[in-house]
């Protein structure tokens, strides 16, 4: 700049209010987060230090009653993401680059639209389609593959599994996800698809050279909302795991752990007293957890700053 | 900002909405004659608790605002312990409970009532709890308490083990594994179901009887639907759930004394008489000490029984007459016929009621 004063427009009340409202909203999502956070952790203090004594829903401590339960909600969550980023993103490659542009639409219409589903439908097809459906599968994977640890017996009756929970994660996952990628992939810049393409490319080795290596923030951020969804979900997994509370990585038993908000569901309707600062406390862990796996996220995308549109 | 494009529908809907709205206000005017002995009663009551009371409660008051439409009476069936610390905090009229409030409890203060009077608490809900199981072609299973005890605890996992075959002479049990379903919320059933285990079979059932399942191990189901879903769509299942949803399943005759005896109404009301009240209560406080292990001839001892819960003397008199009358309402034999039909609980025996009317008369 020159060192004459900048030009300055006539301020117009137009401008000035909506300038004024764009600051206000952007506070109020802060003003937002921070009510929650003060909230969850006023309510959480009383909890952190209680002993079985003090609160019955608690074993012996809060950590040990924590611990399954963070742990069960990572492990669900992580299975469904590796489910449902493989397919999102072929689902999302196949809207933006291989489908004829009518068929295009409707499909990515139609993925949209899984997003409406409410998740208390996701958990009753669960329980009443997925569970019985796969529980065959799942006696055949001990069956024969019961010495790798994962699928370790004995295999649960029912089919109501971690891995069952999983699934329908991923499917409810999976719009969010798609859409983002679809997003991203059609933003390639048309300049670098033709280039490949005119270099002798074929249609593959140009989403690989020019696609893939472009969307790849947008691909993080899709899956961190999927992840942030899939670690929150709380009635789907309610009613589909069977929740024992045991920590094990085996996918086929009926002995589970329970995630952390699926458990405040289940409990808290009978909770009471100190057990709803408990459950609260469970709550403010995920809360961390989410804004943990965010904060990674976000990294992840800033090395590559030149292509975010969050900075 | 071009309002007027805007504008238009904009008015045009809050017009609609608000003459809607005023449509609905009077749709409240019910055309049910009032009773003939009520001298019109008017107000409104508030309650929460239980859950296992919900469907209950919603033919009670369904019934009793239509013989009274000026009175208004909200149940929210939000949990027994939410219901419990509502009442003492003063925020409902009355409260549904799956247990009696403890000695200790009893020595706070609560809001609703004057300081320092009893509380009356009424055992107006009392609910079989049916242990159903899944298994072709067998409709019902004799078993003592130790075996339910073992199968829940793992320690019993094939239907064909000794312990259920010697009980079951001439029905073919199959070579399958047990899958044993329990509640996975925190439930007034299986804290009846775990103390009938730990009652009746001590030395089987060790842990400590809890509306949350103690043990892990087992598979977890949400709510009675969940549990009855899960028994229903797996194989070799077996799970408890109140008896109203048993329909469909196989049911096990539990084993009280010499006799093997099935869940009904009449059983389960029968349990509850042949046990003794708490002791060192009011004369107001119908807790009862469940007999689970009781040897008389046709009780069946794994039953839900769940308390209606008001003040002795309320510190505001407002709703007094209110509160009387709905829970005599309530121990009225129509009252328990509604429950009974909507809910599949077990109307109360002649004796309880007779109790139960003398508790409710000293309310003021």
């Amino acid at each position: 700049m020159t060192s004459t004063a900048p030009l300055k427009a006539k301020p117009r009340p137009g401008d000035r209010i909506f300038s004024r409202s764009a600051v206000f909203a952007g506070l109020l999502i802060l003003v937002t987060l921070a009510a929650v956070a003060i909230f969850l952790i006023v309510q959480s203090i009383p909890a952190l230090f209680a002993t079985s004594e003090d609160a019955s829903i608690l074993p012996t401590n809060f950590w040990d009653y924590v611990w399954p339960l963070l742990f069960g909600t990572v492990w669900a969550a992580l299975i469904a993401l590796l489910m449902a980023l493989p397919v999102s993103i072929g689902i999302a490659l196949f809207i933006s680059h291989y489908a004829p542009r009518r068929l295009a639409s409707v499909l990515g219409y139609v993925v949209d639209l899984l997003a409406a589903v409410p998740s208390v439908v996701f958990g009753l097809w669960g329980i009443g389609v997925l569970a019985p459906a796969v529980q065959p599968v799942y006696s055949w994977f001990v069956e024969h593959l019961g010495w790798f640890p994962l699928f370790a017996g004995p295999v649960s009756g029912t089919g109501r599994t971690i891995f069952t929970a999983a699934v329908v994660l991923a499917v409810m996952v999976l719009p969010i996800m798609t859409a983002i990628c679809r997003e991203v992939f059609l933003q390639t810049p048309v300049l670098h698809e033709e280039a490949a393409l005119a270099l002798g490319a074929t249609r593959w080795e140009m989403i690989r050279m020019a696609v893939l290596p472009f969307g790849r923030p947008g691909i993080v951020s899709a899956s961190v909302l999927g992840l942030g969804r899939a670690l929150g979900e709380t009635m789907a997994v309610a009613m589909v795991l069977s929740a024992t509370g045991a920590v094990t990585l085996q996918l086929f038993t009926s002995s589970n752990p329970s995630t952390i908000a699926a458990n405040i569901a289940l409990s808290f309707p009978e909770a009471y007293a100190l057990n709803v600062n408990v459950l609260i406390a469970t709550g403010l862990i995920l809360f961390v957890v989410t804004f943990a796996v965010n904060a990674v996220a976000r990294w992840i995308v800033n090395r590559r700053k030149d292509f975010s549109g969050a900075n | 900002m071009n309002l007027t494009r805007f504008g238009a529908p904009a008015v045009v809907a809050v017009a609609a909405a608000l003459a809607l709205s005023s449509c609905a206000t009077n749709e409240g005017g019910a055309t049910a004659a009032p009773g003939d002995d009520a001298a019109a009663l008017s107000g409104t009551l508030v309650g929460a608790g239980a859950s296992s009371q919900g469907s209950a409660q919603e033919a009670w008051i369904a019934a009793f605002q239509t013989a009274n439409p000026d009175v208004t009476i909200d149940y929210d069936p939000a949990g027994s312990g939410a219901g419990r610390e509502s009442f003492q905090k003063g925020a409902v009229d009355f409260a549904g409970s799956d247990r009696a409030f403890k000695e200790d409890e009893l020595t706070g203060d609560f809001a609703a009532c004057t300081p320092g009077t009893d509380l009356v608490e009424l055992p107006l809900y009392i609910s079989p709890i049916a242990i159903v199981f899944n298994l072709d072609g067998i409709d019902s299973l004799d078993l003592d308490a130790a075996t339910v005890a073992k199968i829940f605890t793992g320690e019993i996992a094939t239907w064909n083990d000794p312990a259920i075959a010697s009980q079951n002479p001439g029905v073919e049990l199959p070579d399958a594994a047990i899958t044993a379903v329990h509640r996975s919320d925190d439930s007034g059933t299986t804290e009846n179901f775990l103390e009938y285990l730990a009652q009746a079979a001590p030395e089987a059932w060790t842990a400590e009887p809890d509306g949350v399942w103690p043990l892990a191990g087992g598979e977890a189901a949400q709510g009675t639907s969940g549990v009855v879903d899960a028994v229903t769509n797996g194989t070799g299942t077996i799970g408890y759930a109140d008896a109203s949803r048993a329909d469909g399943l196989g049911t096990v005759s539990i084993k009280v004394g010499d006799e093997y005896v099935a869940y009904s109404p009449e059983a389960a009301a029968a349990i509850v008489d042949a046990s003794p009240l708490t002791a060192g209560r009011a004369d107001t406080d119908l807790a009862i000490e469940l007999d689970r292990s009781s040897a008389e001839a046709d009780v069946y001892p794994v039953v839900l029984v769940s308390y209606l819960v008001a003040c002795s003397e309320y510190a505001e008199p407002d709703n007094v007459e209110l509160v009387t009358e709905y829970l005599s309402y309530l121990a009225s034999e129509d009252g328990q016929a509604a429950a009974a039909e909507s809910a599949g609980s077990a109307p109360i025996s002649d004796t309880l009621r007779e109790r139960i009317v003398t508790a409710i008369d000293t309310i003021e």
